[in-house]
């Protein structure tokens, strides 16, 4: 059962973080997903991430819809308050906490039904306002809660379980976002965790909306030879874009990588990125090349993983609403309640 | 002057063209009648549309303070000549009918006055520019009224001067049109008309204000901080109250504002927002209309079941569908009581008028918190867009906002063995944490889904049920906390009683004064609040025949009532207008009058009232 605690069993030798907490300090309840659900893995993930930030628990607010992927929520981070909402809608619940207090971490994770069917809306308006965010859709083409009907990121050459073709196109997550104006896009793959903690790292100091659209198998539904969502496909059709290393401000290791073969991206937040590239010529600032890498790949059948989009100086919500620099939620009623002398201006000004 | 003059009782009607920038010129004339301390109560039909359509603004004109809507027009002033037909008939046999003699028309009726005014023609000698040449005709219009009826100049020259202070030209160009209107009743009409207006005294300590401005400025007092919303007619002037009010009574020196106004992409995302930012500890609210509140159901359900405060405001329009988005109806009442799946009911509070609507909005934030759970404020389009004549709103400066059961650090830290969802003190109400509050204690997980008392997942039907009952416990706790009924006695023997809601209260005084000139009394309650207070059940109970008003079809509040009272039998009499117009006593008069004279049985329950008007 879900809400049984993992037992708390603390190794004296494990090591610890900037915190004094150990990497169990951040985990969750037992997870219920099938064994071999790629969404545990992305848990995992997000555990290491935020032990290595030296993130303080209760600092984030970890959000979710509804699907299996969304469960996983209760799987991380027992310290912090979470939010399981209703199937599709997290963005907006997401975009109302984000408001009262802008000072938290948000964890928003969803699926790809829950985030590119019902809430396809949300998704894209969340984008749009470039919410404070680190939106991970562990993304596995199918319905895995309610036992496997095609989803709207499952390939349109692609079959279910029983052989039967998907006879629609797919949304592409990522490619939405990048023309949504999301500030950072990536895309990973559940099995990587060497690409995807550096990049849930970075996602998570980054201020504005970041995507990790993460290929994350469904052992149970969408796993056989002839899903494009499958482990072994994904490990043959993998084409990684660029190792990168999150590089906080305080210690830069840019050093590590010969010049020639690294762009230093500086984000306005002062933190930088330092991303070593395959691709001689690919640069994750330049919004039309990241369309245009996503479009060649899908065409060939391969998927791109890695940063693939970062926009330096996007404006985060708050930025651009101008609301106050204390958090909504921490500003005193005395402050918030304009009292009596103004409402007597105002009766006058209603006679 | 005519022998057969009469003061400050009439009602006056204004036929316009939708877009026409007739809008202004009547509410300035409404607000000229209120300054001069009359009583009066003005309502705007205007049509689902931006230019073009017919538009109607009412006045109702009232010494004795009678000023539900009435029909039956003394002064028509009819500028659409689309709607001639329509308006003449309207007028009250010796009753005026104004219009726009620029082009003659033969009119089919002798018992009324008929007077021309060639506006359009004096406008266009007037002004060259022809955008000058349509707004300057419904200030033409104005400044022949004025003379007609008697509105004093002063105050008009007054109330100019105060909206156009600033800008000297236009007040002058106000001053000139309104001069061209009076100047040609001079020199060509007999003025004087029989009913007209004089100054009185019946205003002071009152303010002319509509629900929407009132309660946009409550939810700022109440100290929301977030409003999210979707544009719907009649809840928009709602939101752009708030906005207006907080942008300039909330901004910080940094040029920053304590408080965020979002427009969402649609409701469900509206009160998706307005729940996550009340979850995490702001007062954020939403507002909507019938639409609106079917869209968000499946939220409301969230916000029931997870404990969530969550502010909603529902500006009822005739439903259902997209029905009339420009009328007034009370046909949401069982949607928002019982909004959402499975076993739910919501908080329902019922303003009677603006001033109201300003409490309602600040209290409103004070249930949502201490209960934990939605409460829907249900006013109509009727309250939310006209100008009505109020008390001004009052402030105690010792008002305390009740921020319910919230834990801060030190309490968590002295709490034995936090739950989320524990009924430690018996009410129903558990405790509730704001994320961050503390290194190590107080997080838990909210979810839809079912959960034990720390918020832990179920599938154990005995807990289940176990919640469900503790929050029909909670929900009985609202009933003594929340607004208690509103209970005239009018007369202590009779066995007949009324009730009604919301909007519908000034049709009831009226109707309830003239039954009294009649000798026949009957007793009132208002309810103001769902979950039913105790007295609701009480008032029922001592009353044989209870008539129950409502602007629906359906008897929704008798239904609402029939549901959740047990001692009700078949005592509810409905009466039930649903035809979007404000209600009028004439209608309640004719409804209670025929129960009264045909049922025998009802006709012995009649007492004389205490006082006779
Ligand atoms: C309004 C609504 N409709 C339908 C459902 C049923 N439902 C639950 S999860 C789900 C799909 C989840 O798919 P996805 O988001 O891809 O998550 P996965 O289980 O694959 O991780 C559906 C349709 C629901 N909970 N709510
Ligand atoms: S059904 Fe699929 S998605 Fe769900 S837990 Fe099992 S493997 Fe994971
Ligand atoms: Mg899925």
């Amino acid at each position: 059962m879900t809400f049984i605690k993992k037992p708390i069993f603390r190794h004296p030798s494990l090591p610890k973080n900037d915190l004094g907490l150990t990497y169990r300090d951040y985990e969750g309840l037992v997870s219920t997903l099938c064994a071999g659900c790629g969404h545990d893995s992305i848990t995992a993930s997000i555990v290491q991430s935020c032990y290595d930030l030296s993130l303080p628990a209760h600092k984030i607010a970890k959000l979710s819809g509804i699907g299996c992927s969304s469960k996983t929520t209760n799987y991380f981070l027992n310290q912090s308050h979470g939010f399981n909402t209703v199937h599709g809608r997290m963005p907006s619940v997401a975009t109302g906490a984000n408001l009262a207090n802008r000072d938290l971490i948000y964890i928003g994770v969803s699926g790809d039904g829950d985030t590119a069917s019902i809430g396809l809306g949300q998704y894209c308006h969340a984008i749009r306002r470039q919410l404070n965010v680190t939106y991970i859709v562990e993304n596995n083409g199918t319905y895995g809660l309610t036992k496997g009907q095609f989803s709207a990121t499952n390939d349109k050459k692609s079959k279910n379980k029983k052989g039967a073709d998907n006879p629609f196109g797919a949304i592409d997550l990522a490619l939405m976002a990048i023309e949504l104006g999301a500030g950072f896009v990536a895309r990973s793959f559940s099995g990587d965790k060497e690409q995807l903690v550096p990049l849930i790292k970075k996602a998570i100091a980054y201020n504005g909306f970041s995507l990790i659209d993460v290929i994350s198998p469904c052992v149970t539904f969408n796993n056989h030879p002839h899903s494009t969502k499958s482990y072994d496909y994904i490990r043959e059709h993998n084409t990684a874009m660029g190792e990168l290393d999150f590089v906080p401000e305080k210690e830069n290791i840019q050093a590590k990588y010969s010049e020639g073969e690294s762009v230093d991206v500086t984000l306005h937040d002062g933190n930088s990125i330092n991303l070593q590239k395959l691709d001689g010529n690919y640069d994750p600032r330049d919004q039309d090349k990241a369309v245009s890498i996503l479009r060649k790949y899908r065409g060939e059948g391969k998927v791109v993983t890695g940063l693939l989009y970062i926009n330096e100086d996007a404006n985060e919500m708050h930025e651009t609403l101008k609301t106050s620099t204390t958090p909504l939620n921490a500003i005193p009623m005395n402050d918030l309640c304009p009292g009596i002398d103004e409402l007597d201006k105002l009766n006058k000004s209603y006679t | 002057m005519s022998n057969n003059s009469s003061y400050n009782e009439l009602v006056l009607k204004f036929a316009n063209v939708n877009g026409s920038g007739s809008a202004s010129a009547n509410t300035f004339c409404a607000k000229a009648l209120f300054r001069m301390g009359i009583p009066v109560s003005a309502k705007n039909i205007f049509p689902s549309n931006i230019q073009g359509l017919p538009t109607w603004y009412e006045i109702k004109i009232s010494e004795s303070e009678q000023l539900a809507r009435r029909d039956g027009i003394d002064v028509m002033v009819a500028m659409n000549a689309q709607t001639y037909e329509q308006d003449i008939n309207e007028v009250l046999e010796n009753g005026t009918f104004i219009y726009d003699s620029s082009l003659l028309r033969d009119f089919k009726r002798d018992d009324i006055n008929i007077i021309g005014i060639p506006i359009a023609k004096l406008c266009a000698d007037a002004y060259t520019d022809s955008r000058q040449r349509q707004l300057f005709k419904n200030i033409v219009y104005l400044g022949s009224l004025s003379l007609l009826i008697g509105i004093d100049f002063d105050v008009i020259k007054q109330l100019l001067s105060d909206q156009f202070g600033s800008k000297p030209k236009l007040y002058d160009q106000n001053i000139k049109a309104l001069e061209i209107g009076r100047q040609y009743v001079k020199e060509n009409i007999k003025y004087p008309l029989e009913k007209q207006v004089r100054k009185s005294n019946k205003n002071t300590n009152k303010i002319m204000i509509n629900g929407n401005e009132a309660a946009g400025l409550g939810a700022v007092y109440a100290g929301a901080t977030v409003a999210s919303w979707y544009p719907i007619t009649p809840s928009t002037s709602l939101v752009e109250s708030f906005e207006k009010h907080a942008m300039k009574l909330r901004k910080n020196e940094d040029g920053t504002f304590n408080a965020a106004i979002m427009q969402a992409e649609d409701e469900l995302s509206a009160v998706g927002m307005a729940i996550g930012a009340n979850w995490n500890g702001a007062r954020a609210f939403t507002a909507t209309s019938g639409p609106g509140i079917s869209l968000m159901s499946e939220f409301i359900g969230l916000a029931y079941f997870a404990e969530i405060p969550l502010v909603l405001f529902n500006i009822q329009r005739g439903g259902p569908s997209t029905g009339m988005p420009t009328r007034t109806q009370q046909s949401d009442v069982l949607s928002c009581a019982y909004a959402s799946h499975g076993d739910t009911k919501q908080v329902l509070l019922f303003p009677a008028d603006p001033n109201e609507c300003f409490y309602f909005a600040i209290e409103s934030f004070d249930y949502a918190e201490r209960l934990q759970t939605p409460v829907i404020v249900l006013s109509d389009l009727d309250i939310g867009m006209n100008d009505w004549v109020v008390d001004k709103l009052e402030w105690d400066p010792n008002y305390k906002h009740d921020r319910g059961k919230v834990l801060n650090s030190k309490e968590l830290e002295n709490a034995k063995d936090f739950g989320r969802y524990k009924d430690v003190d018996g009410d129903g109400i558990p405790y509730r944490t704001i994320p961050a509050t503390h290194p190590e204690l107080g997080a838990y997980f909210t979810r839809g889904t079912s959960h034990n008392e720390y918020g832990g997942y179920t599938e154990n039907g005995v807990i289940h049920a176990k919640t469900l009952d503790r929050l029909e416990k909670k929900f009985d706790t609202g009933k003594s906390l929340l607004p208690q009924p509103e209970i005239i006695i009018n007369s202590p023997k009779t066995k007949i009683g009324i009730i009604n809601f919301g909007s519908t209260t000034k049709a009831i005084n009226e109707t309830l004064n003239h039954l009294s000139s009649k000798g026949i009394g009957i007793n009132h309650m208002r309810i103001r609040a769902f979950p039913f207070s105790k007295k609701i059940d009480n008032f029922i109970n001592e009353h044989e025949v209870i008539f129950i008003v409502e602007q629906n079809r359906d008897a929704q509040m008798k239904k609402l009532l029939v549901n959740e009272i047990d001692s009700i039998s078949s005592k509810l009499l409905s009466i039930l207008n649903y035809d979007g117009m404000p209600l009028t006593a004439q209608f309640l008069i004719d409804k209670i009058s025929e129960h009264l004279e045909e049922d025998i049985d009802i006709n012995q329950l009649i007492a004389p009232p205490i006082k006779i008007v």
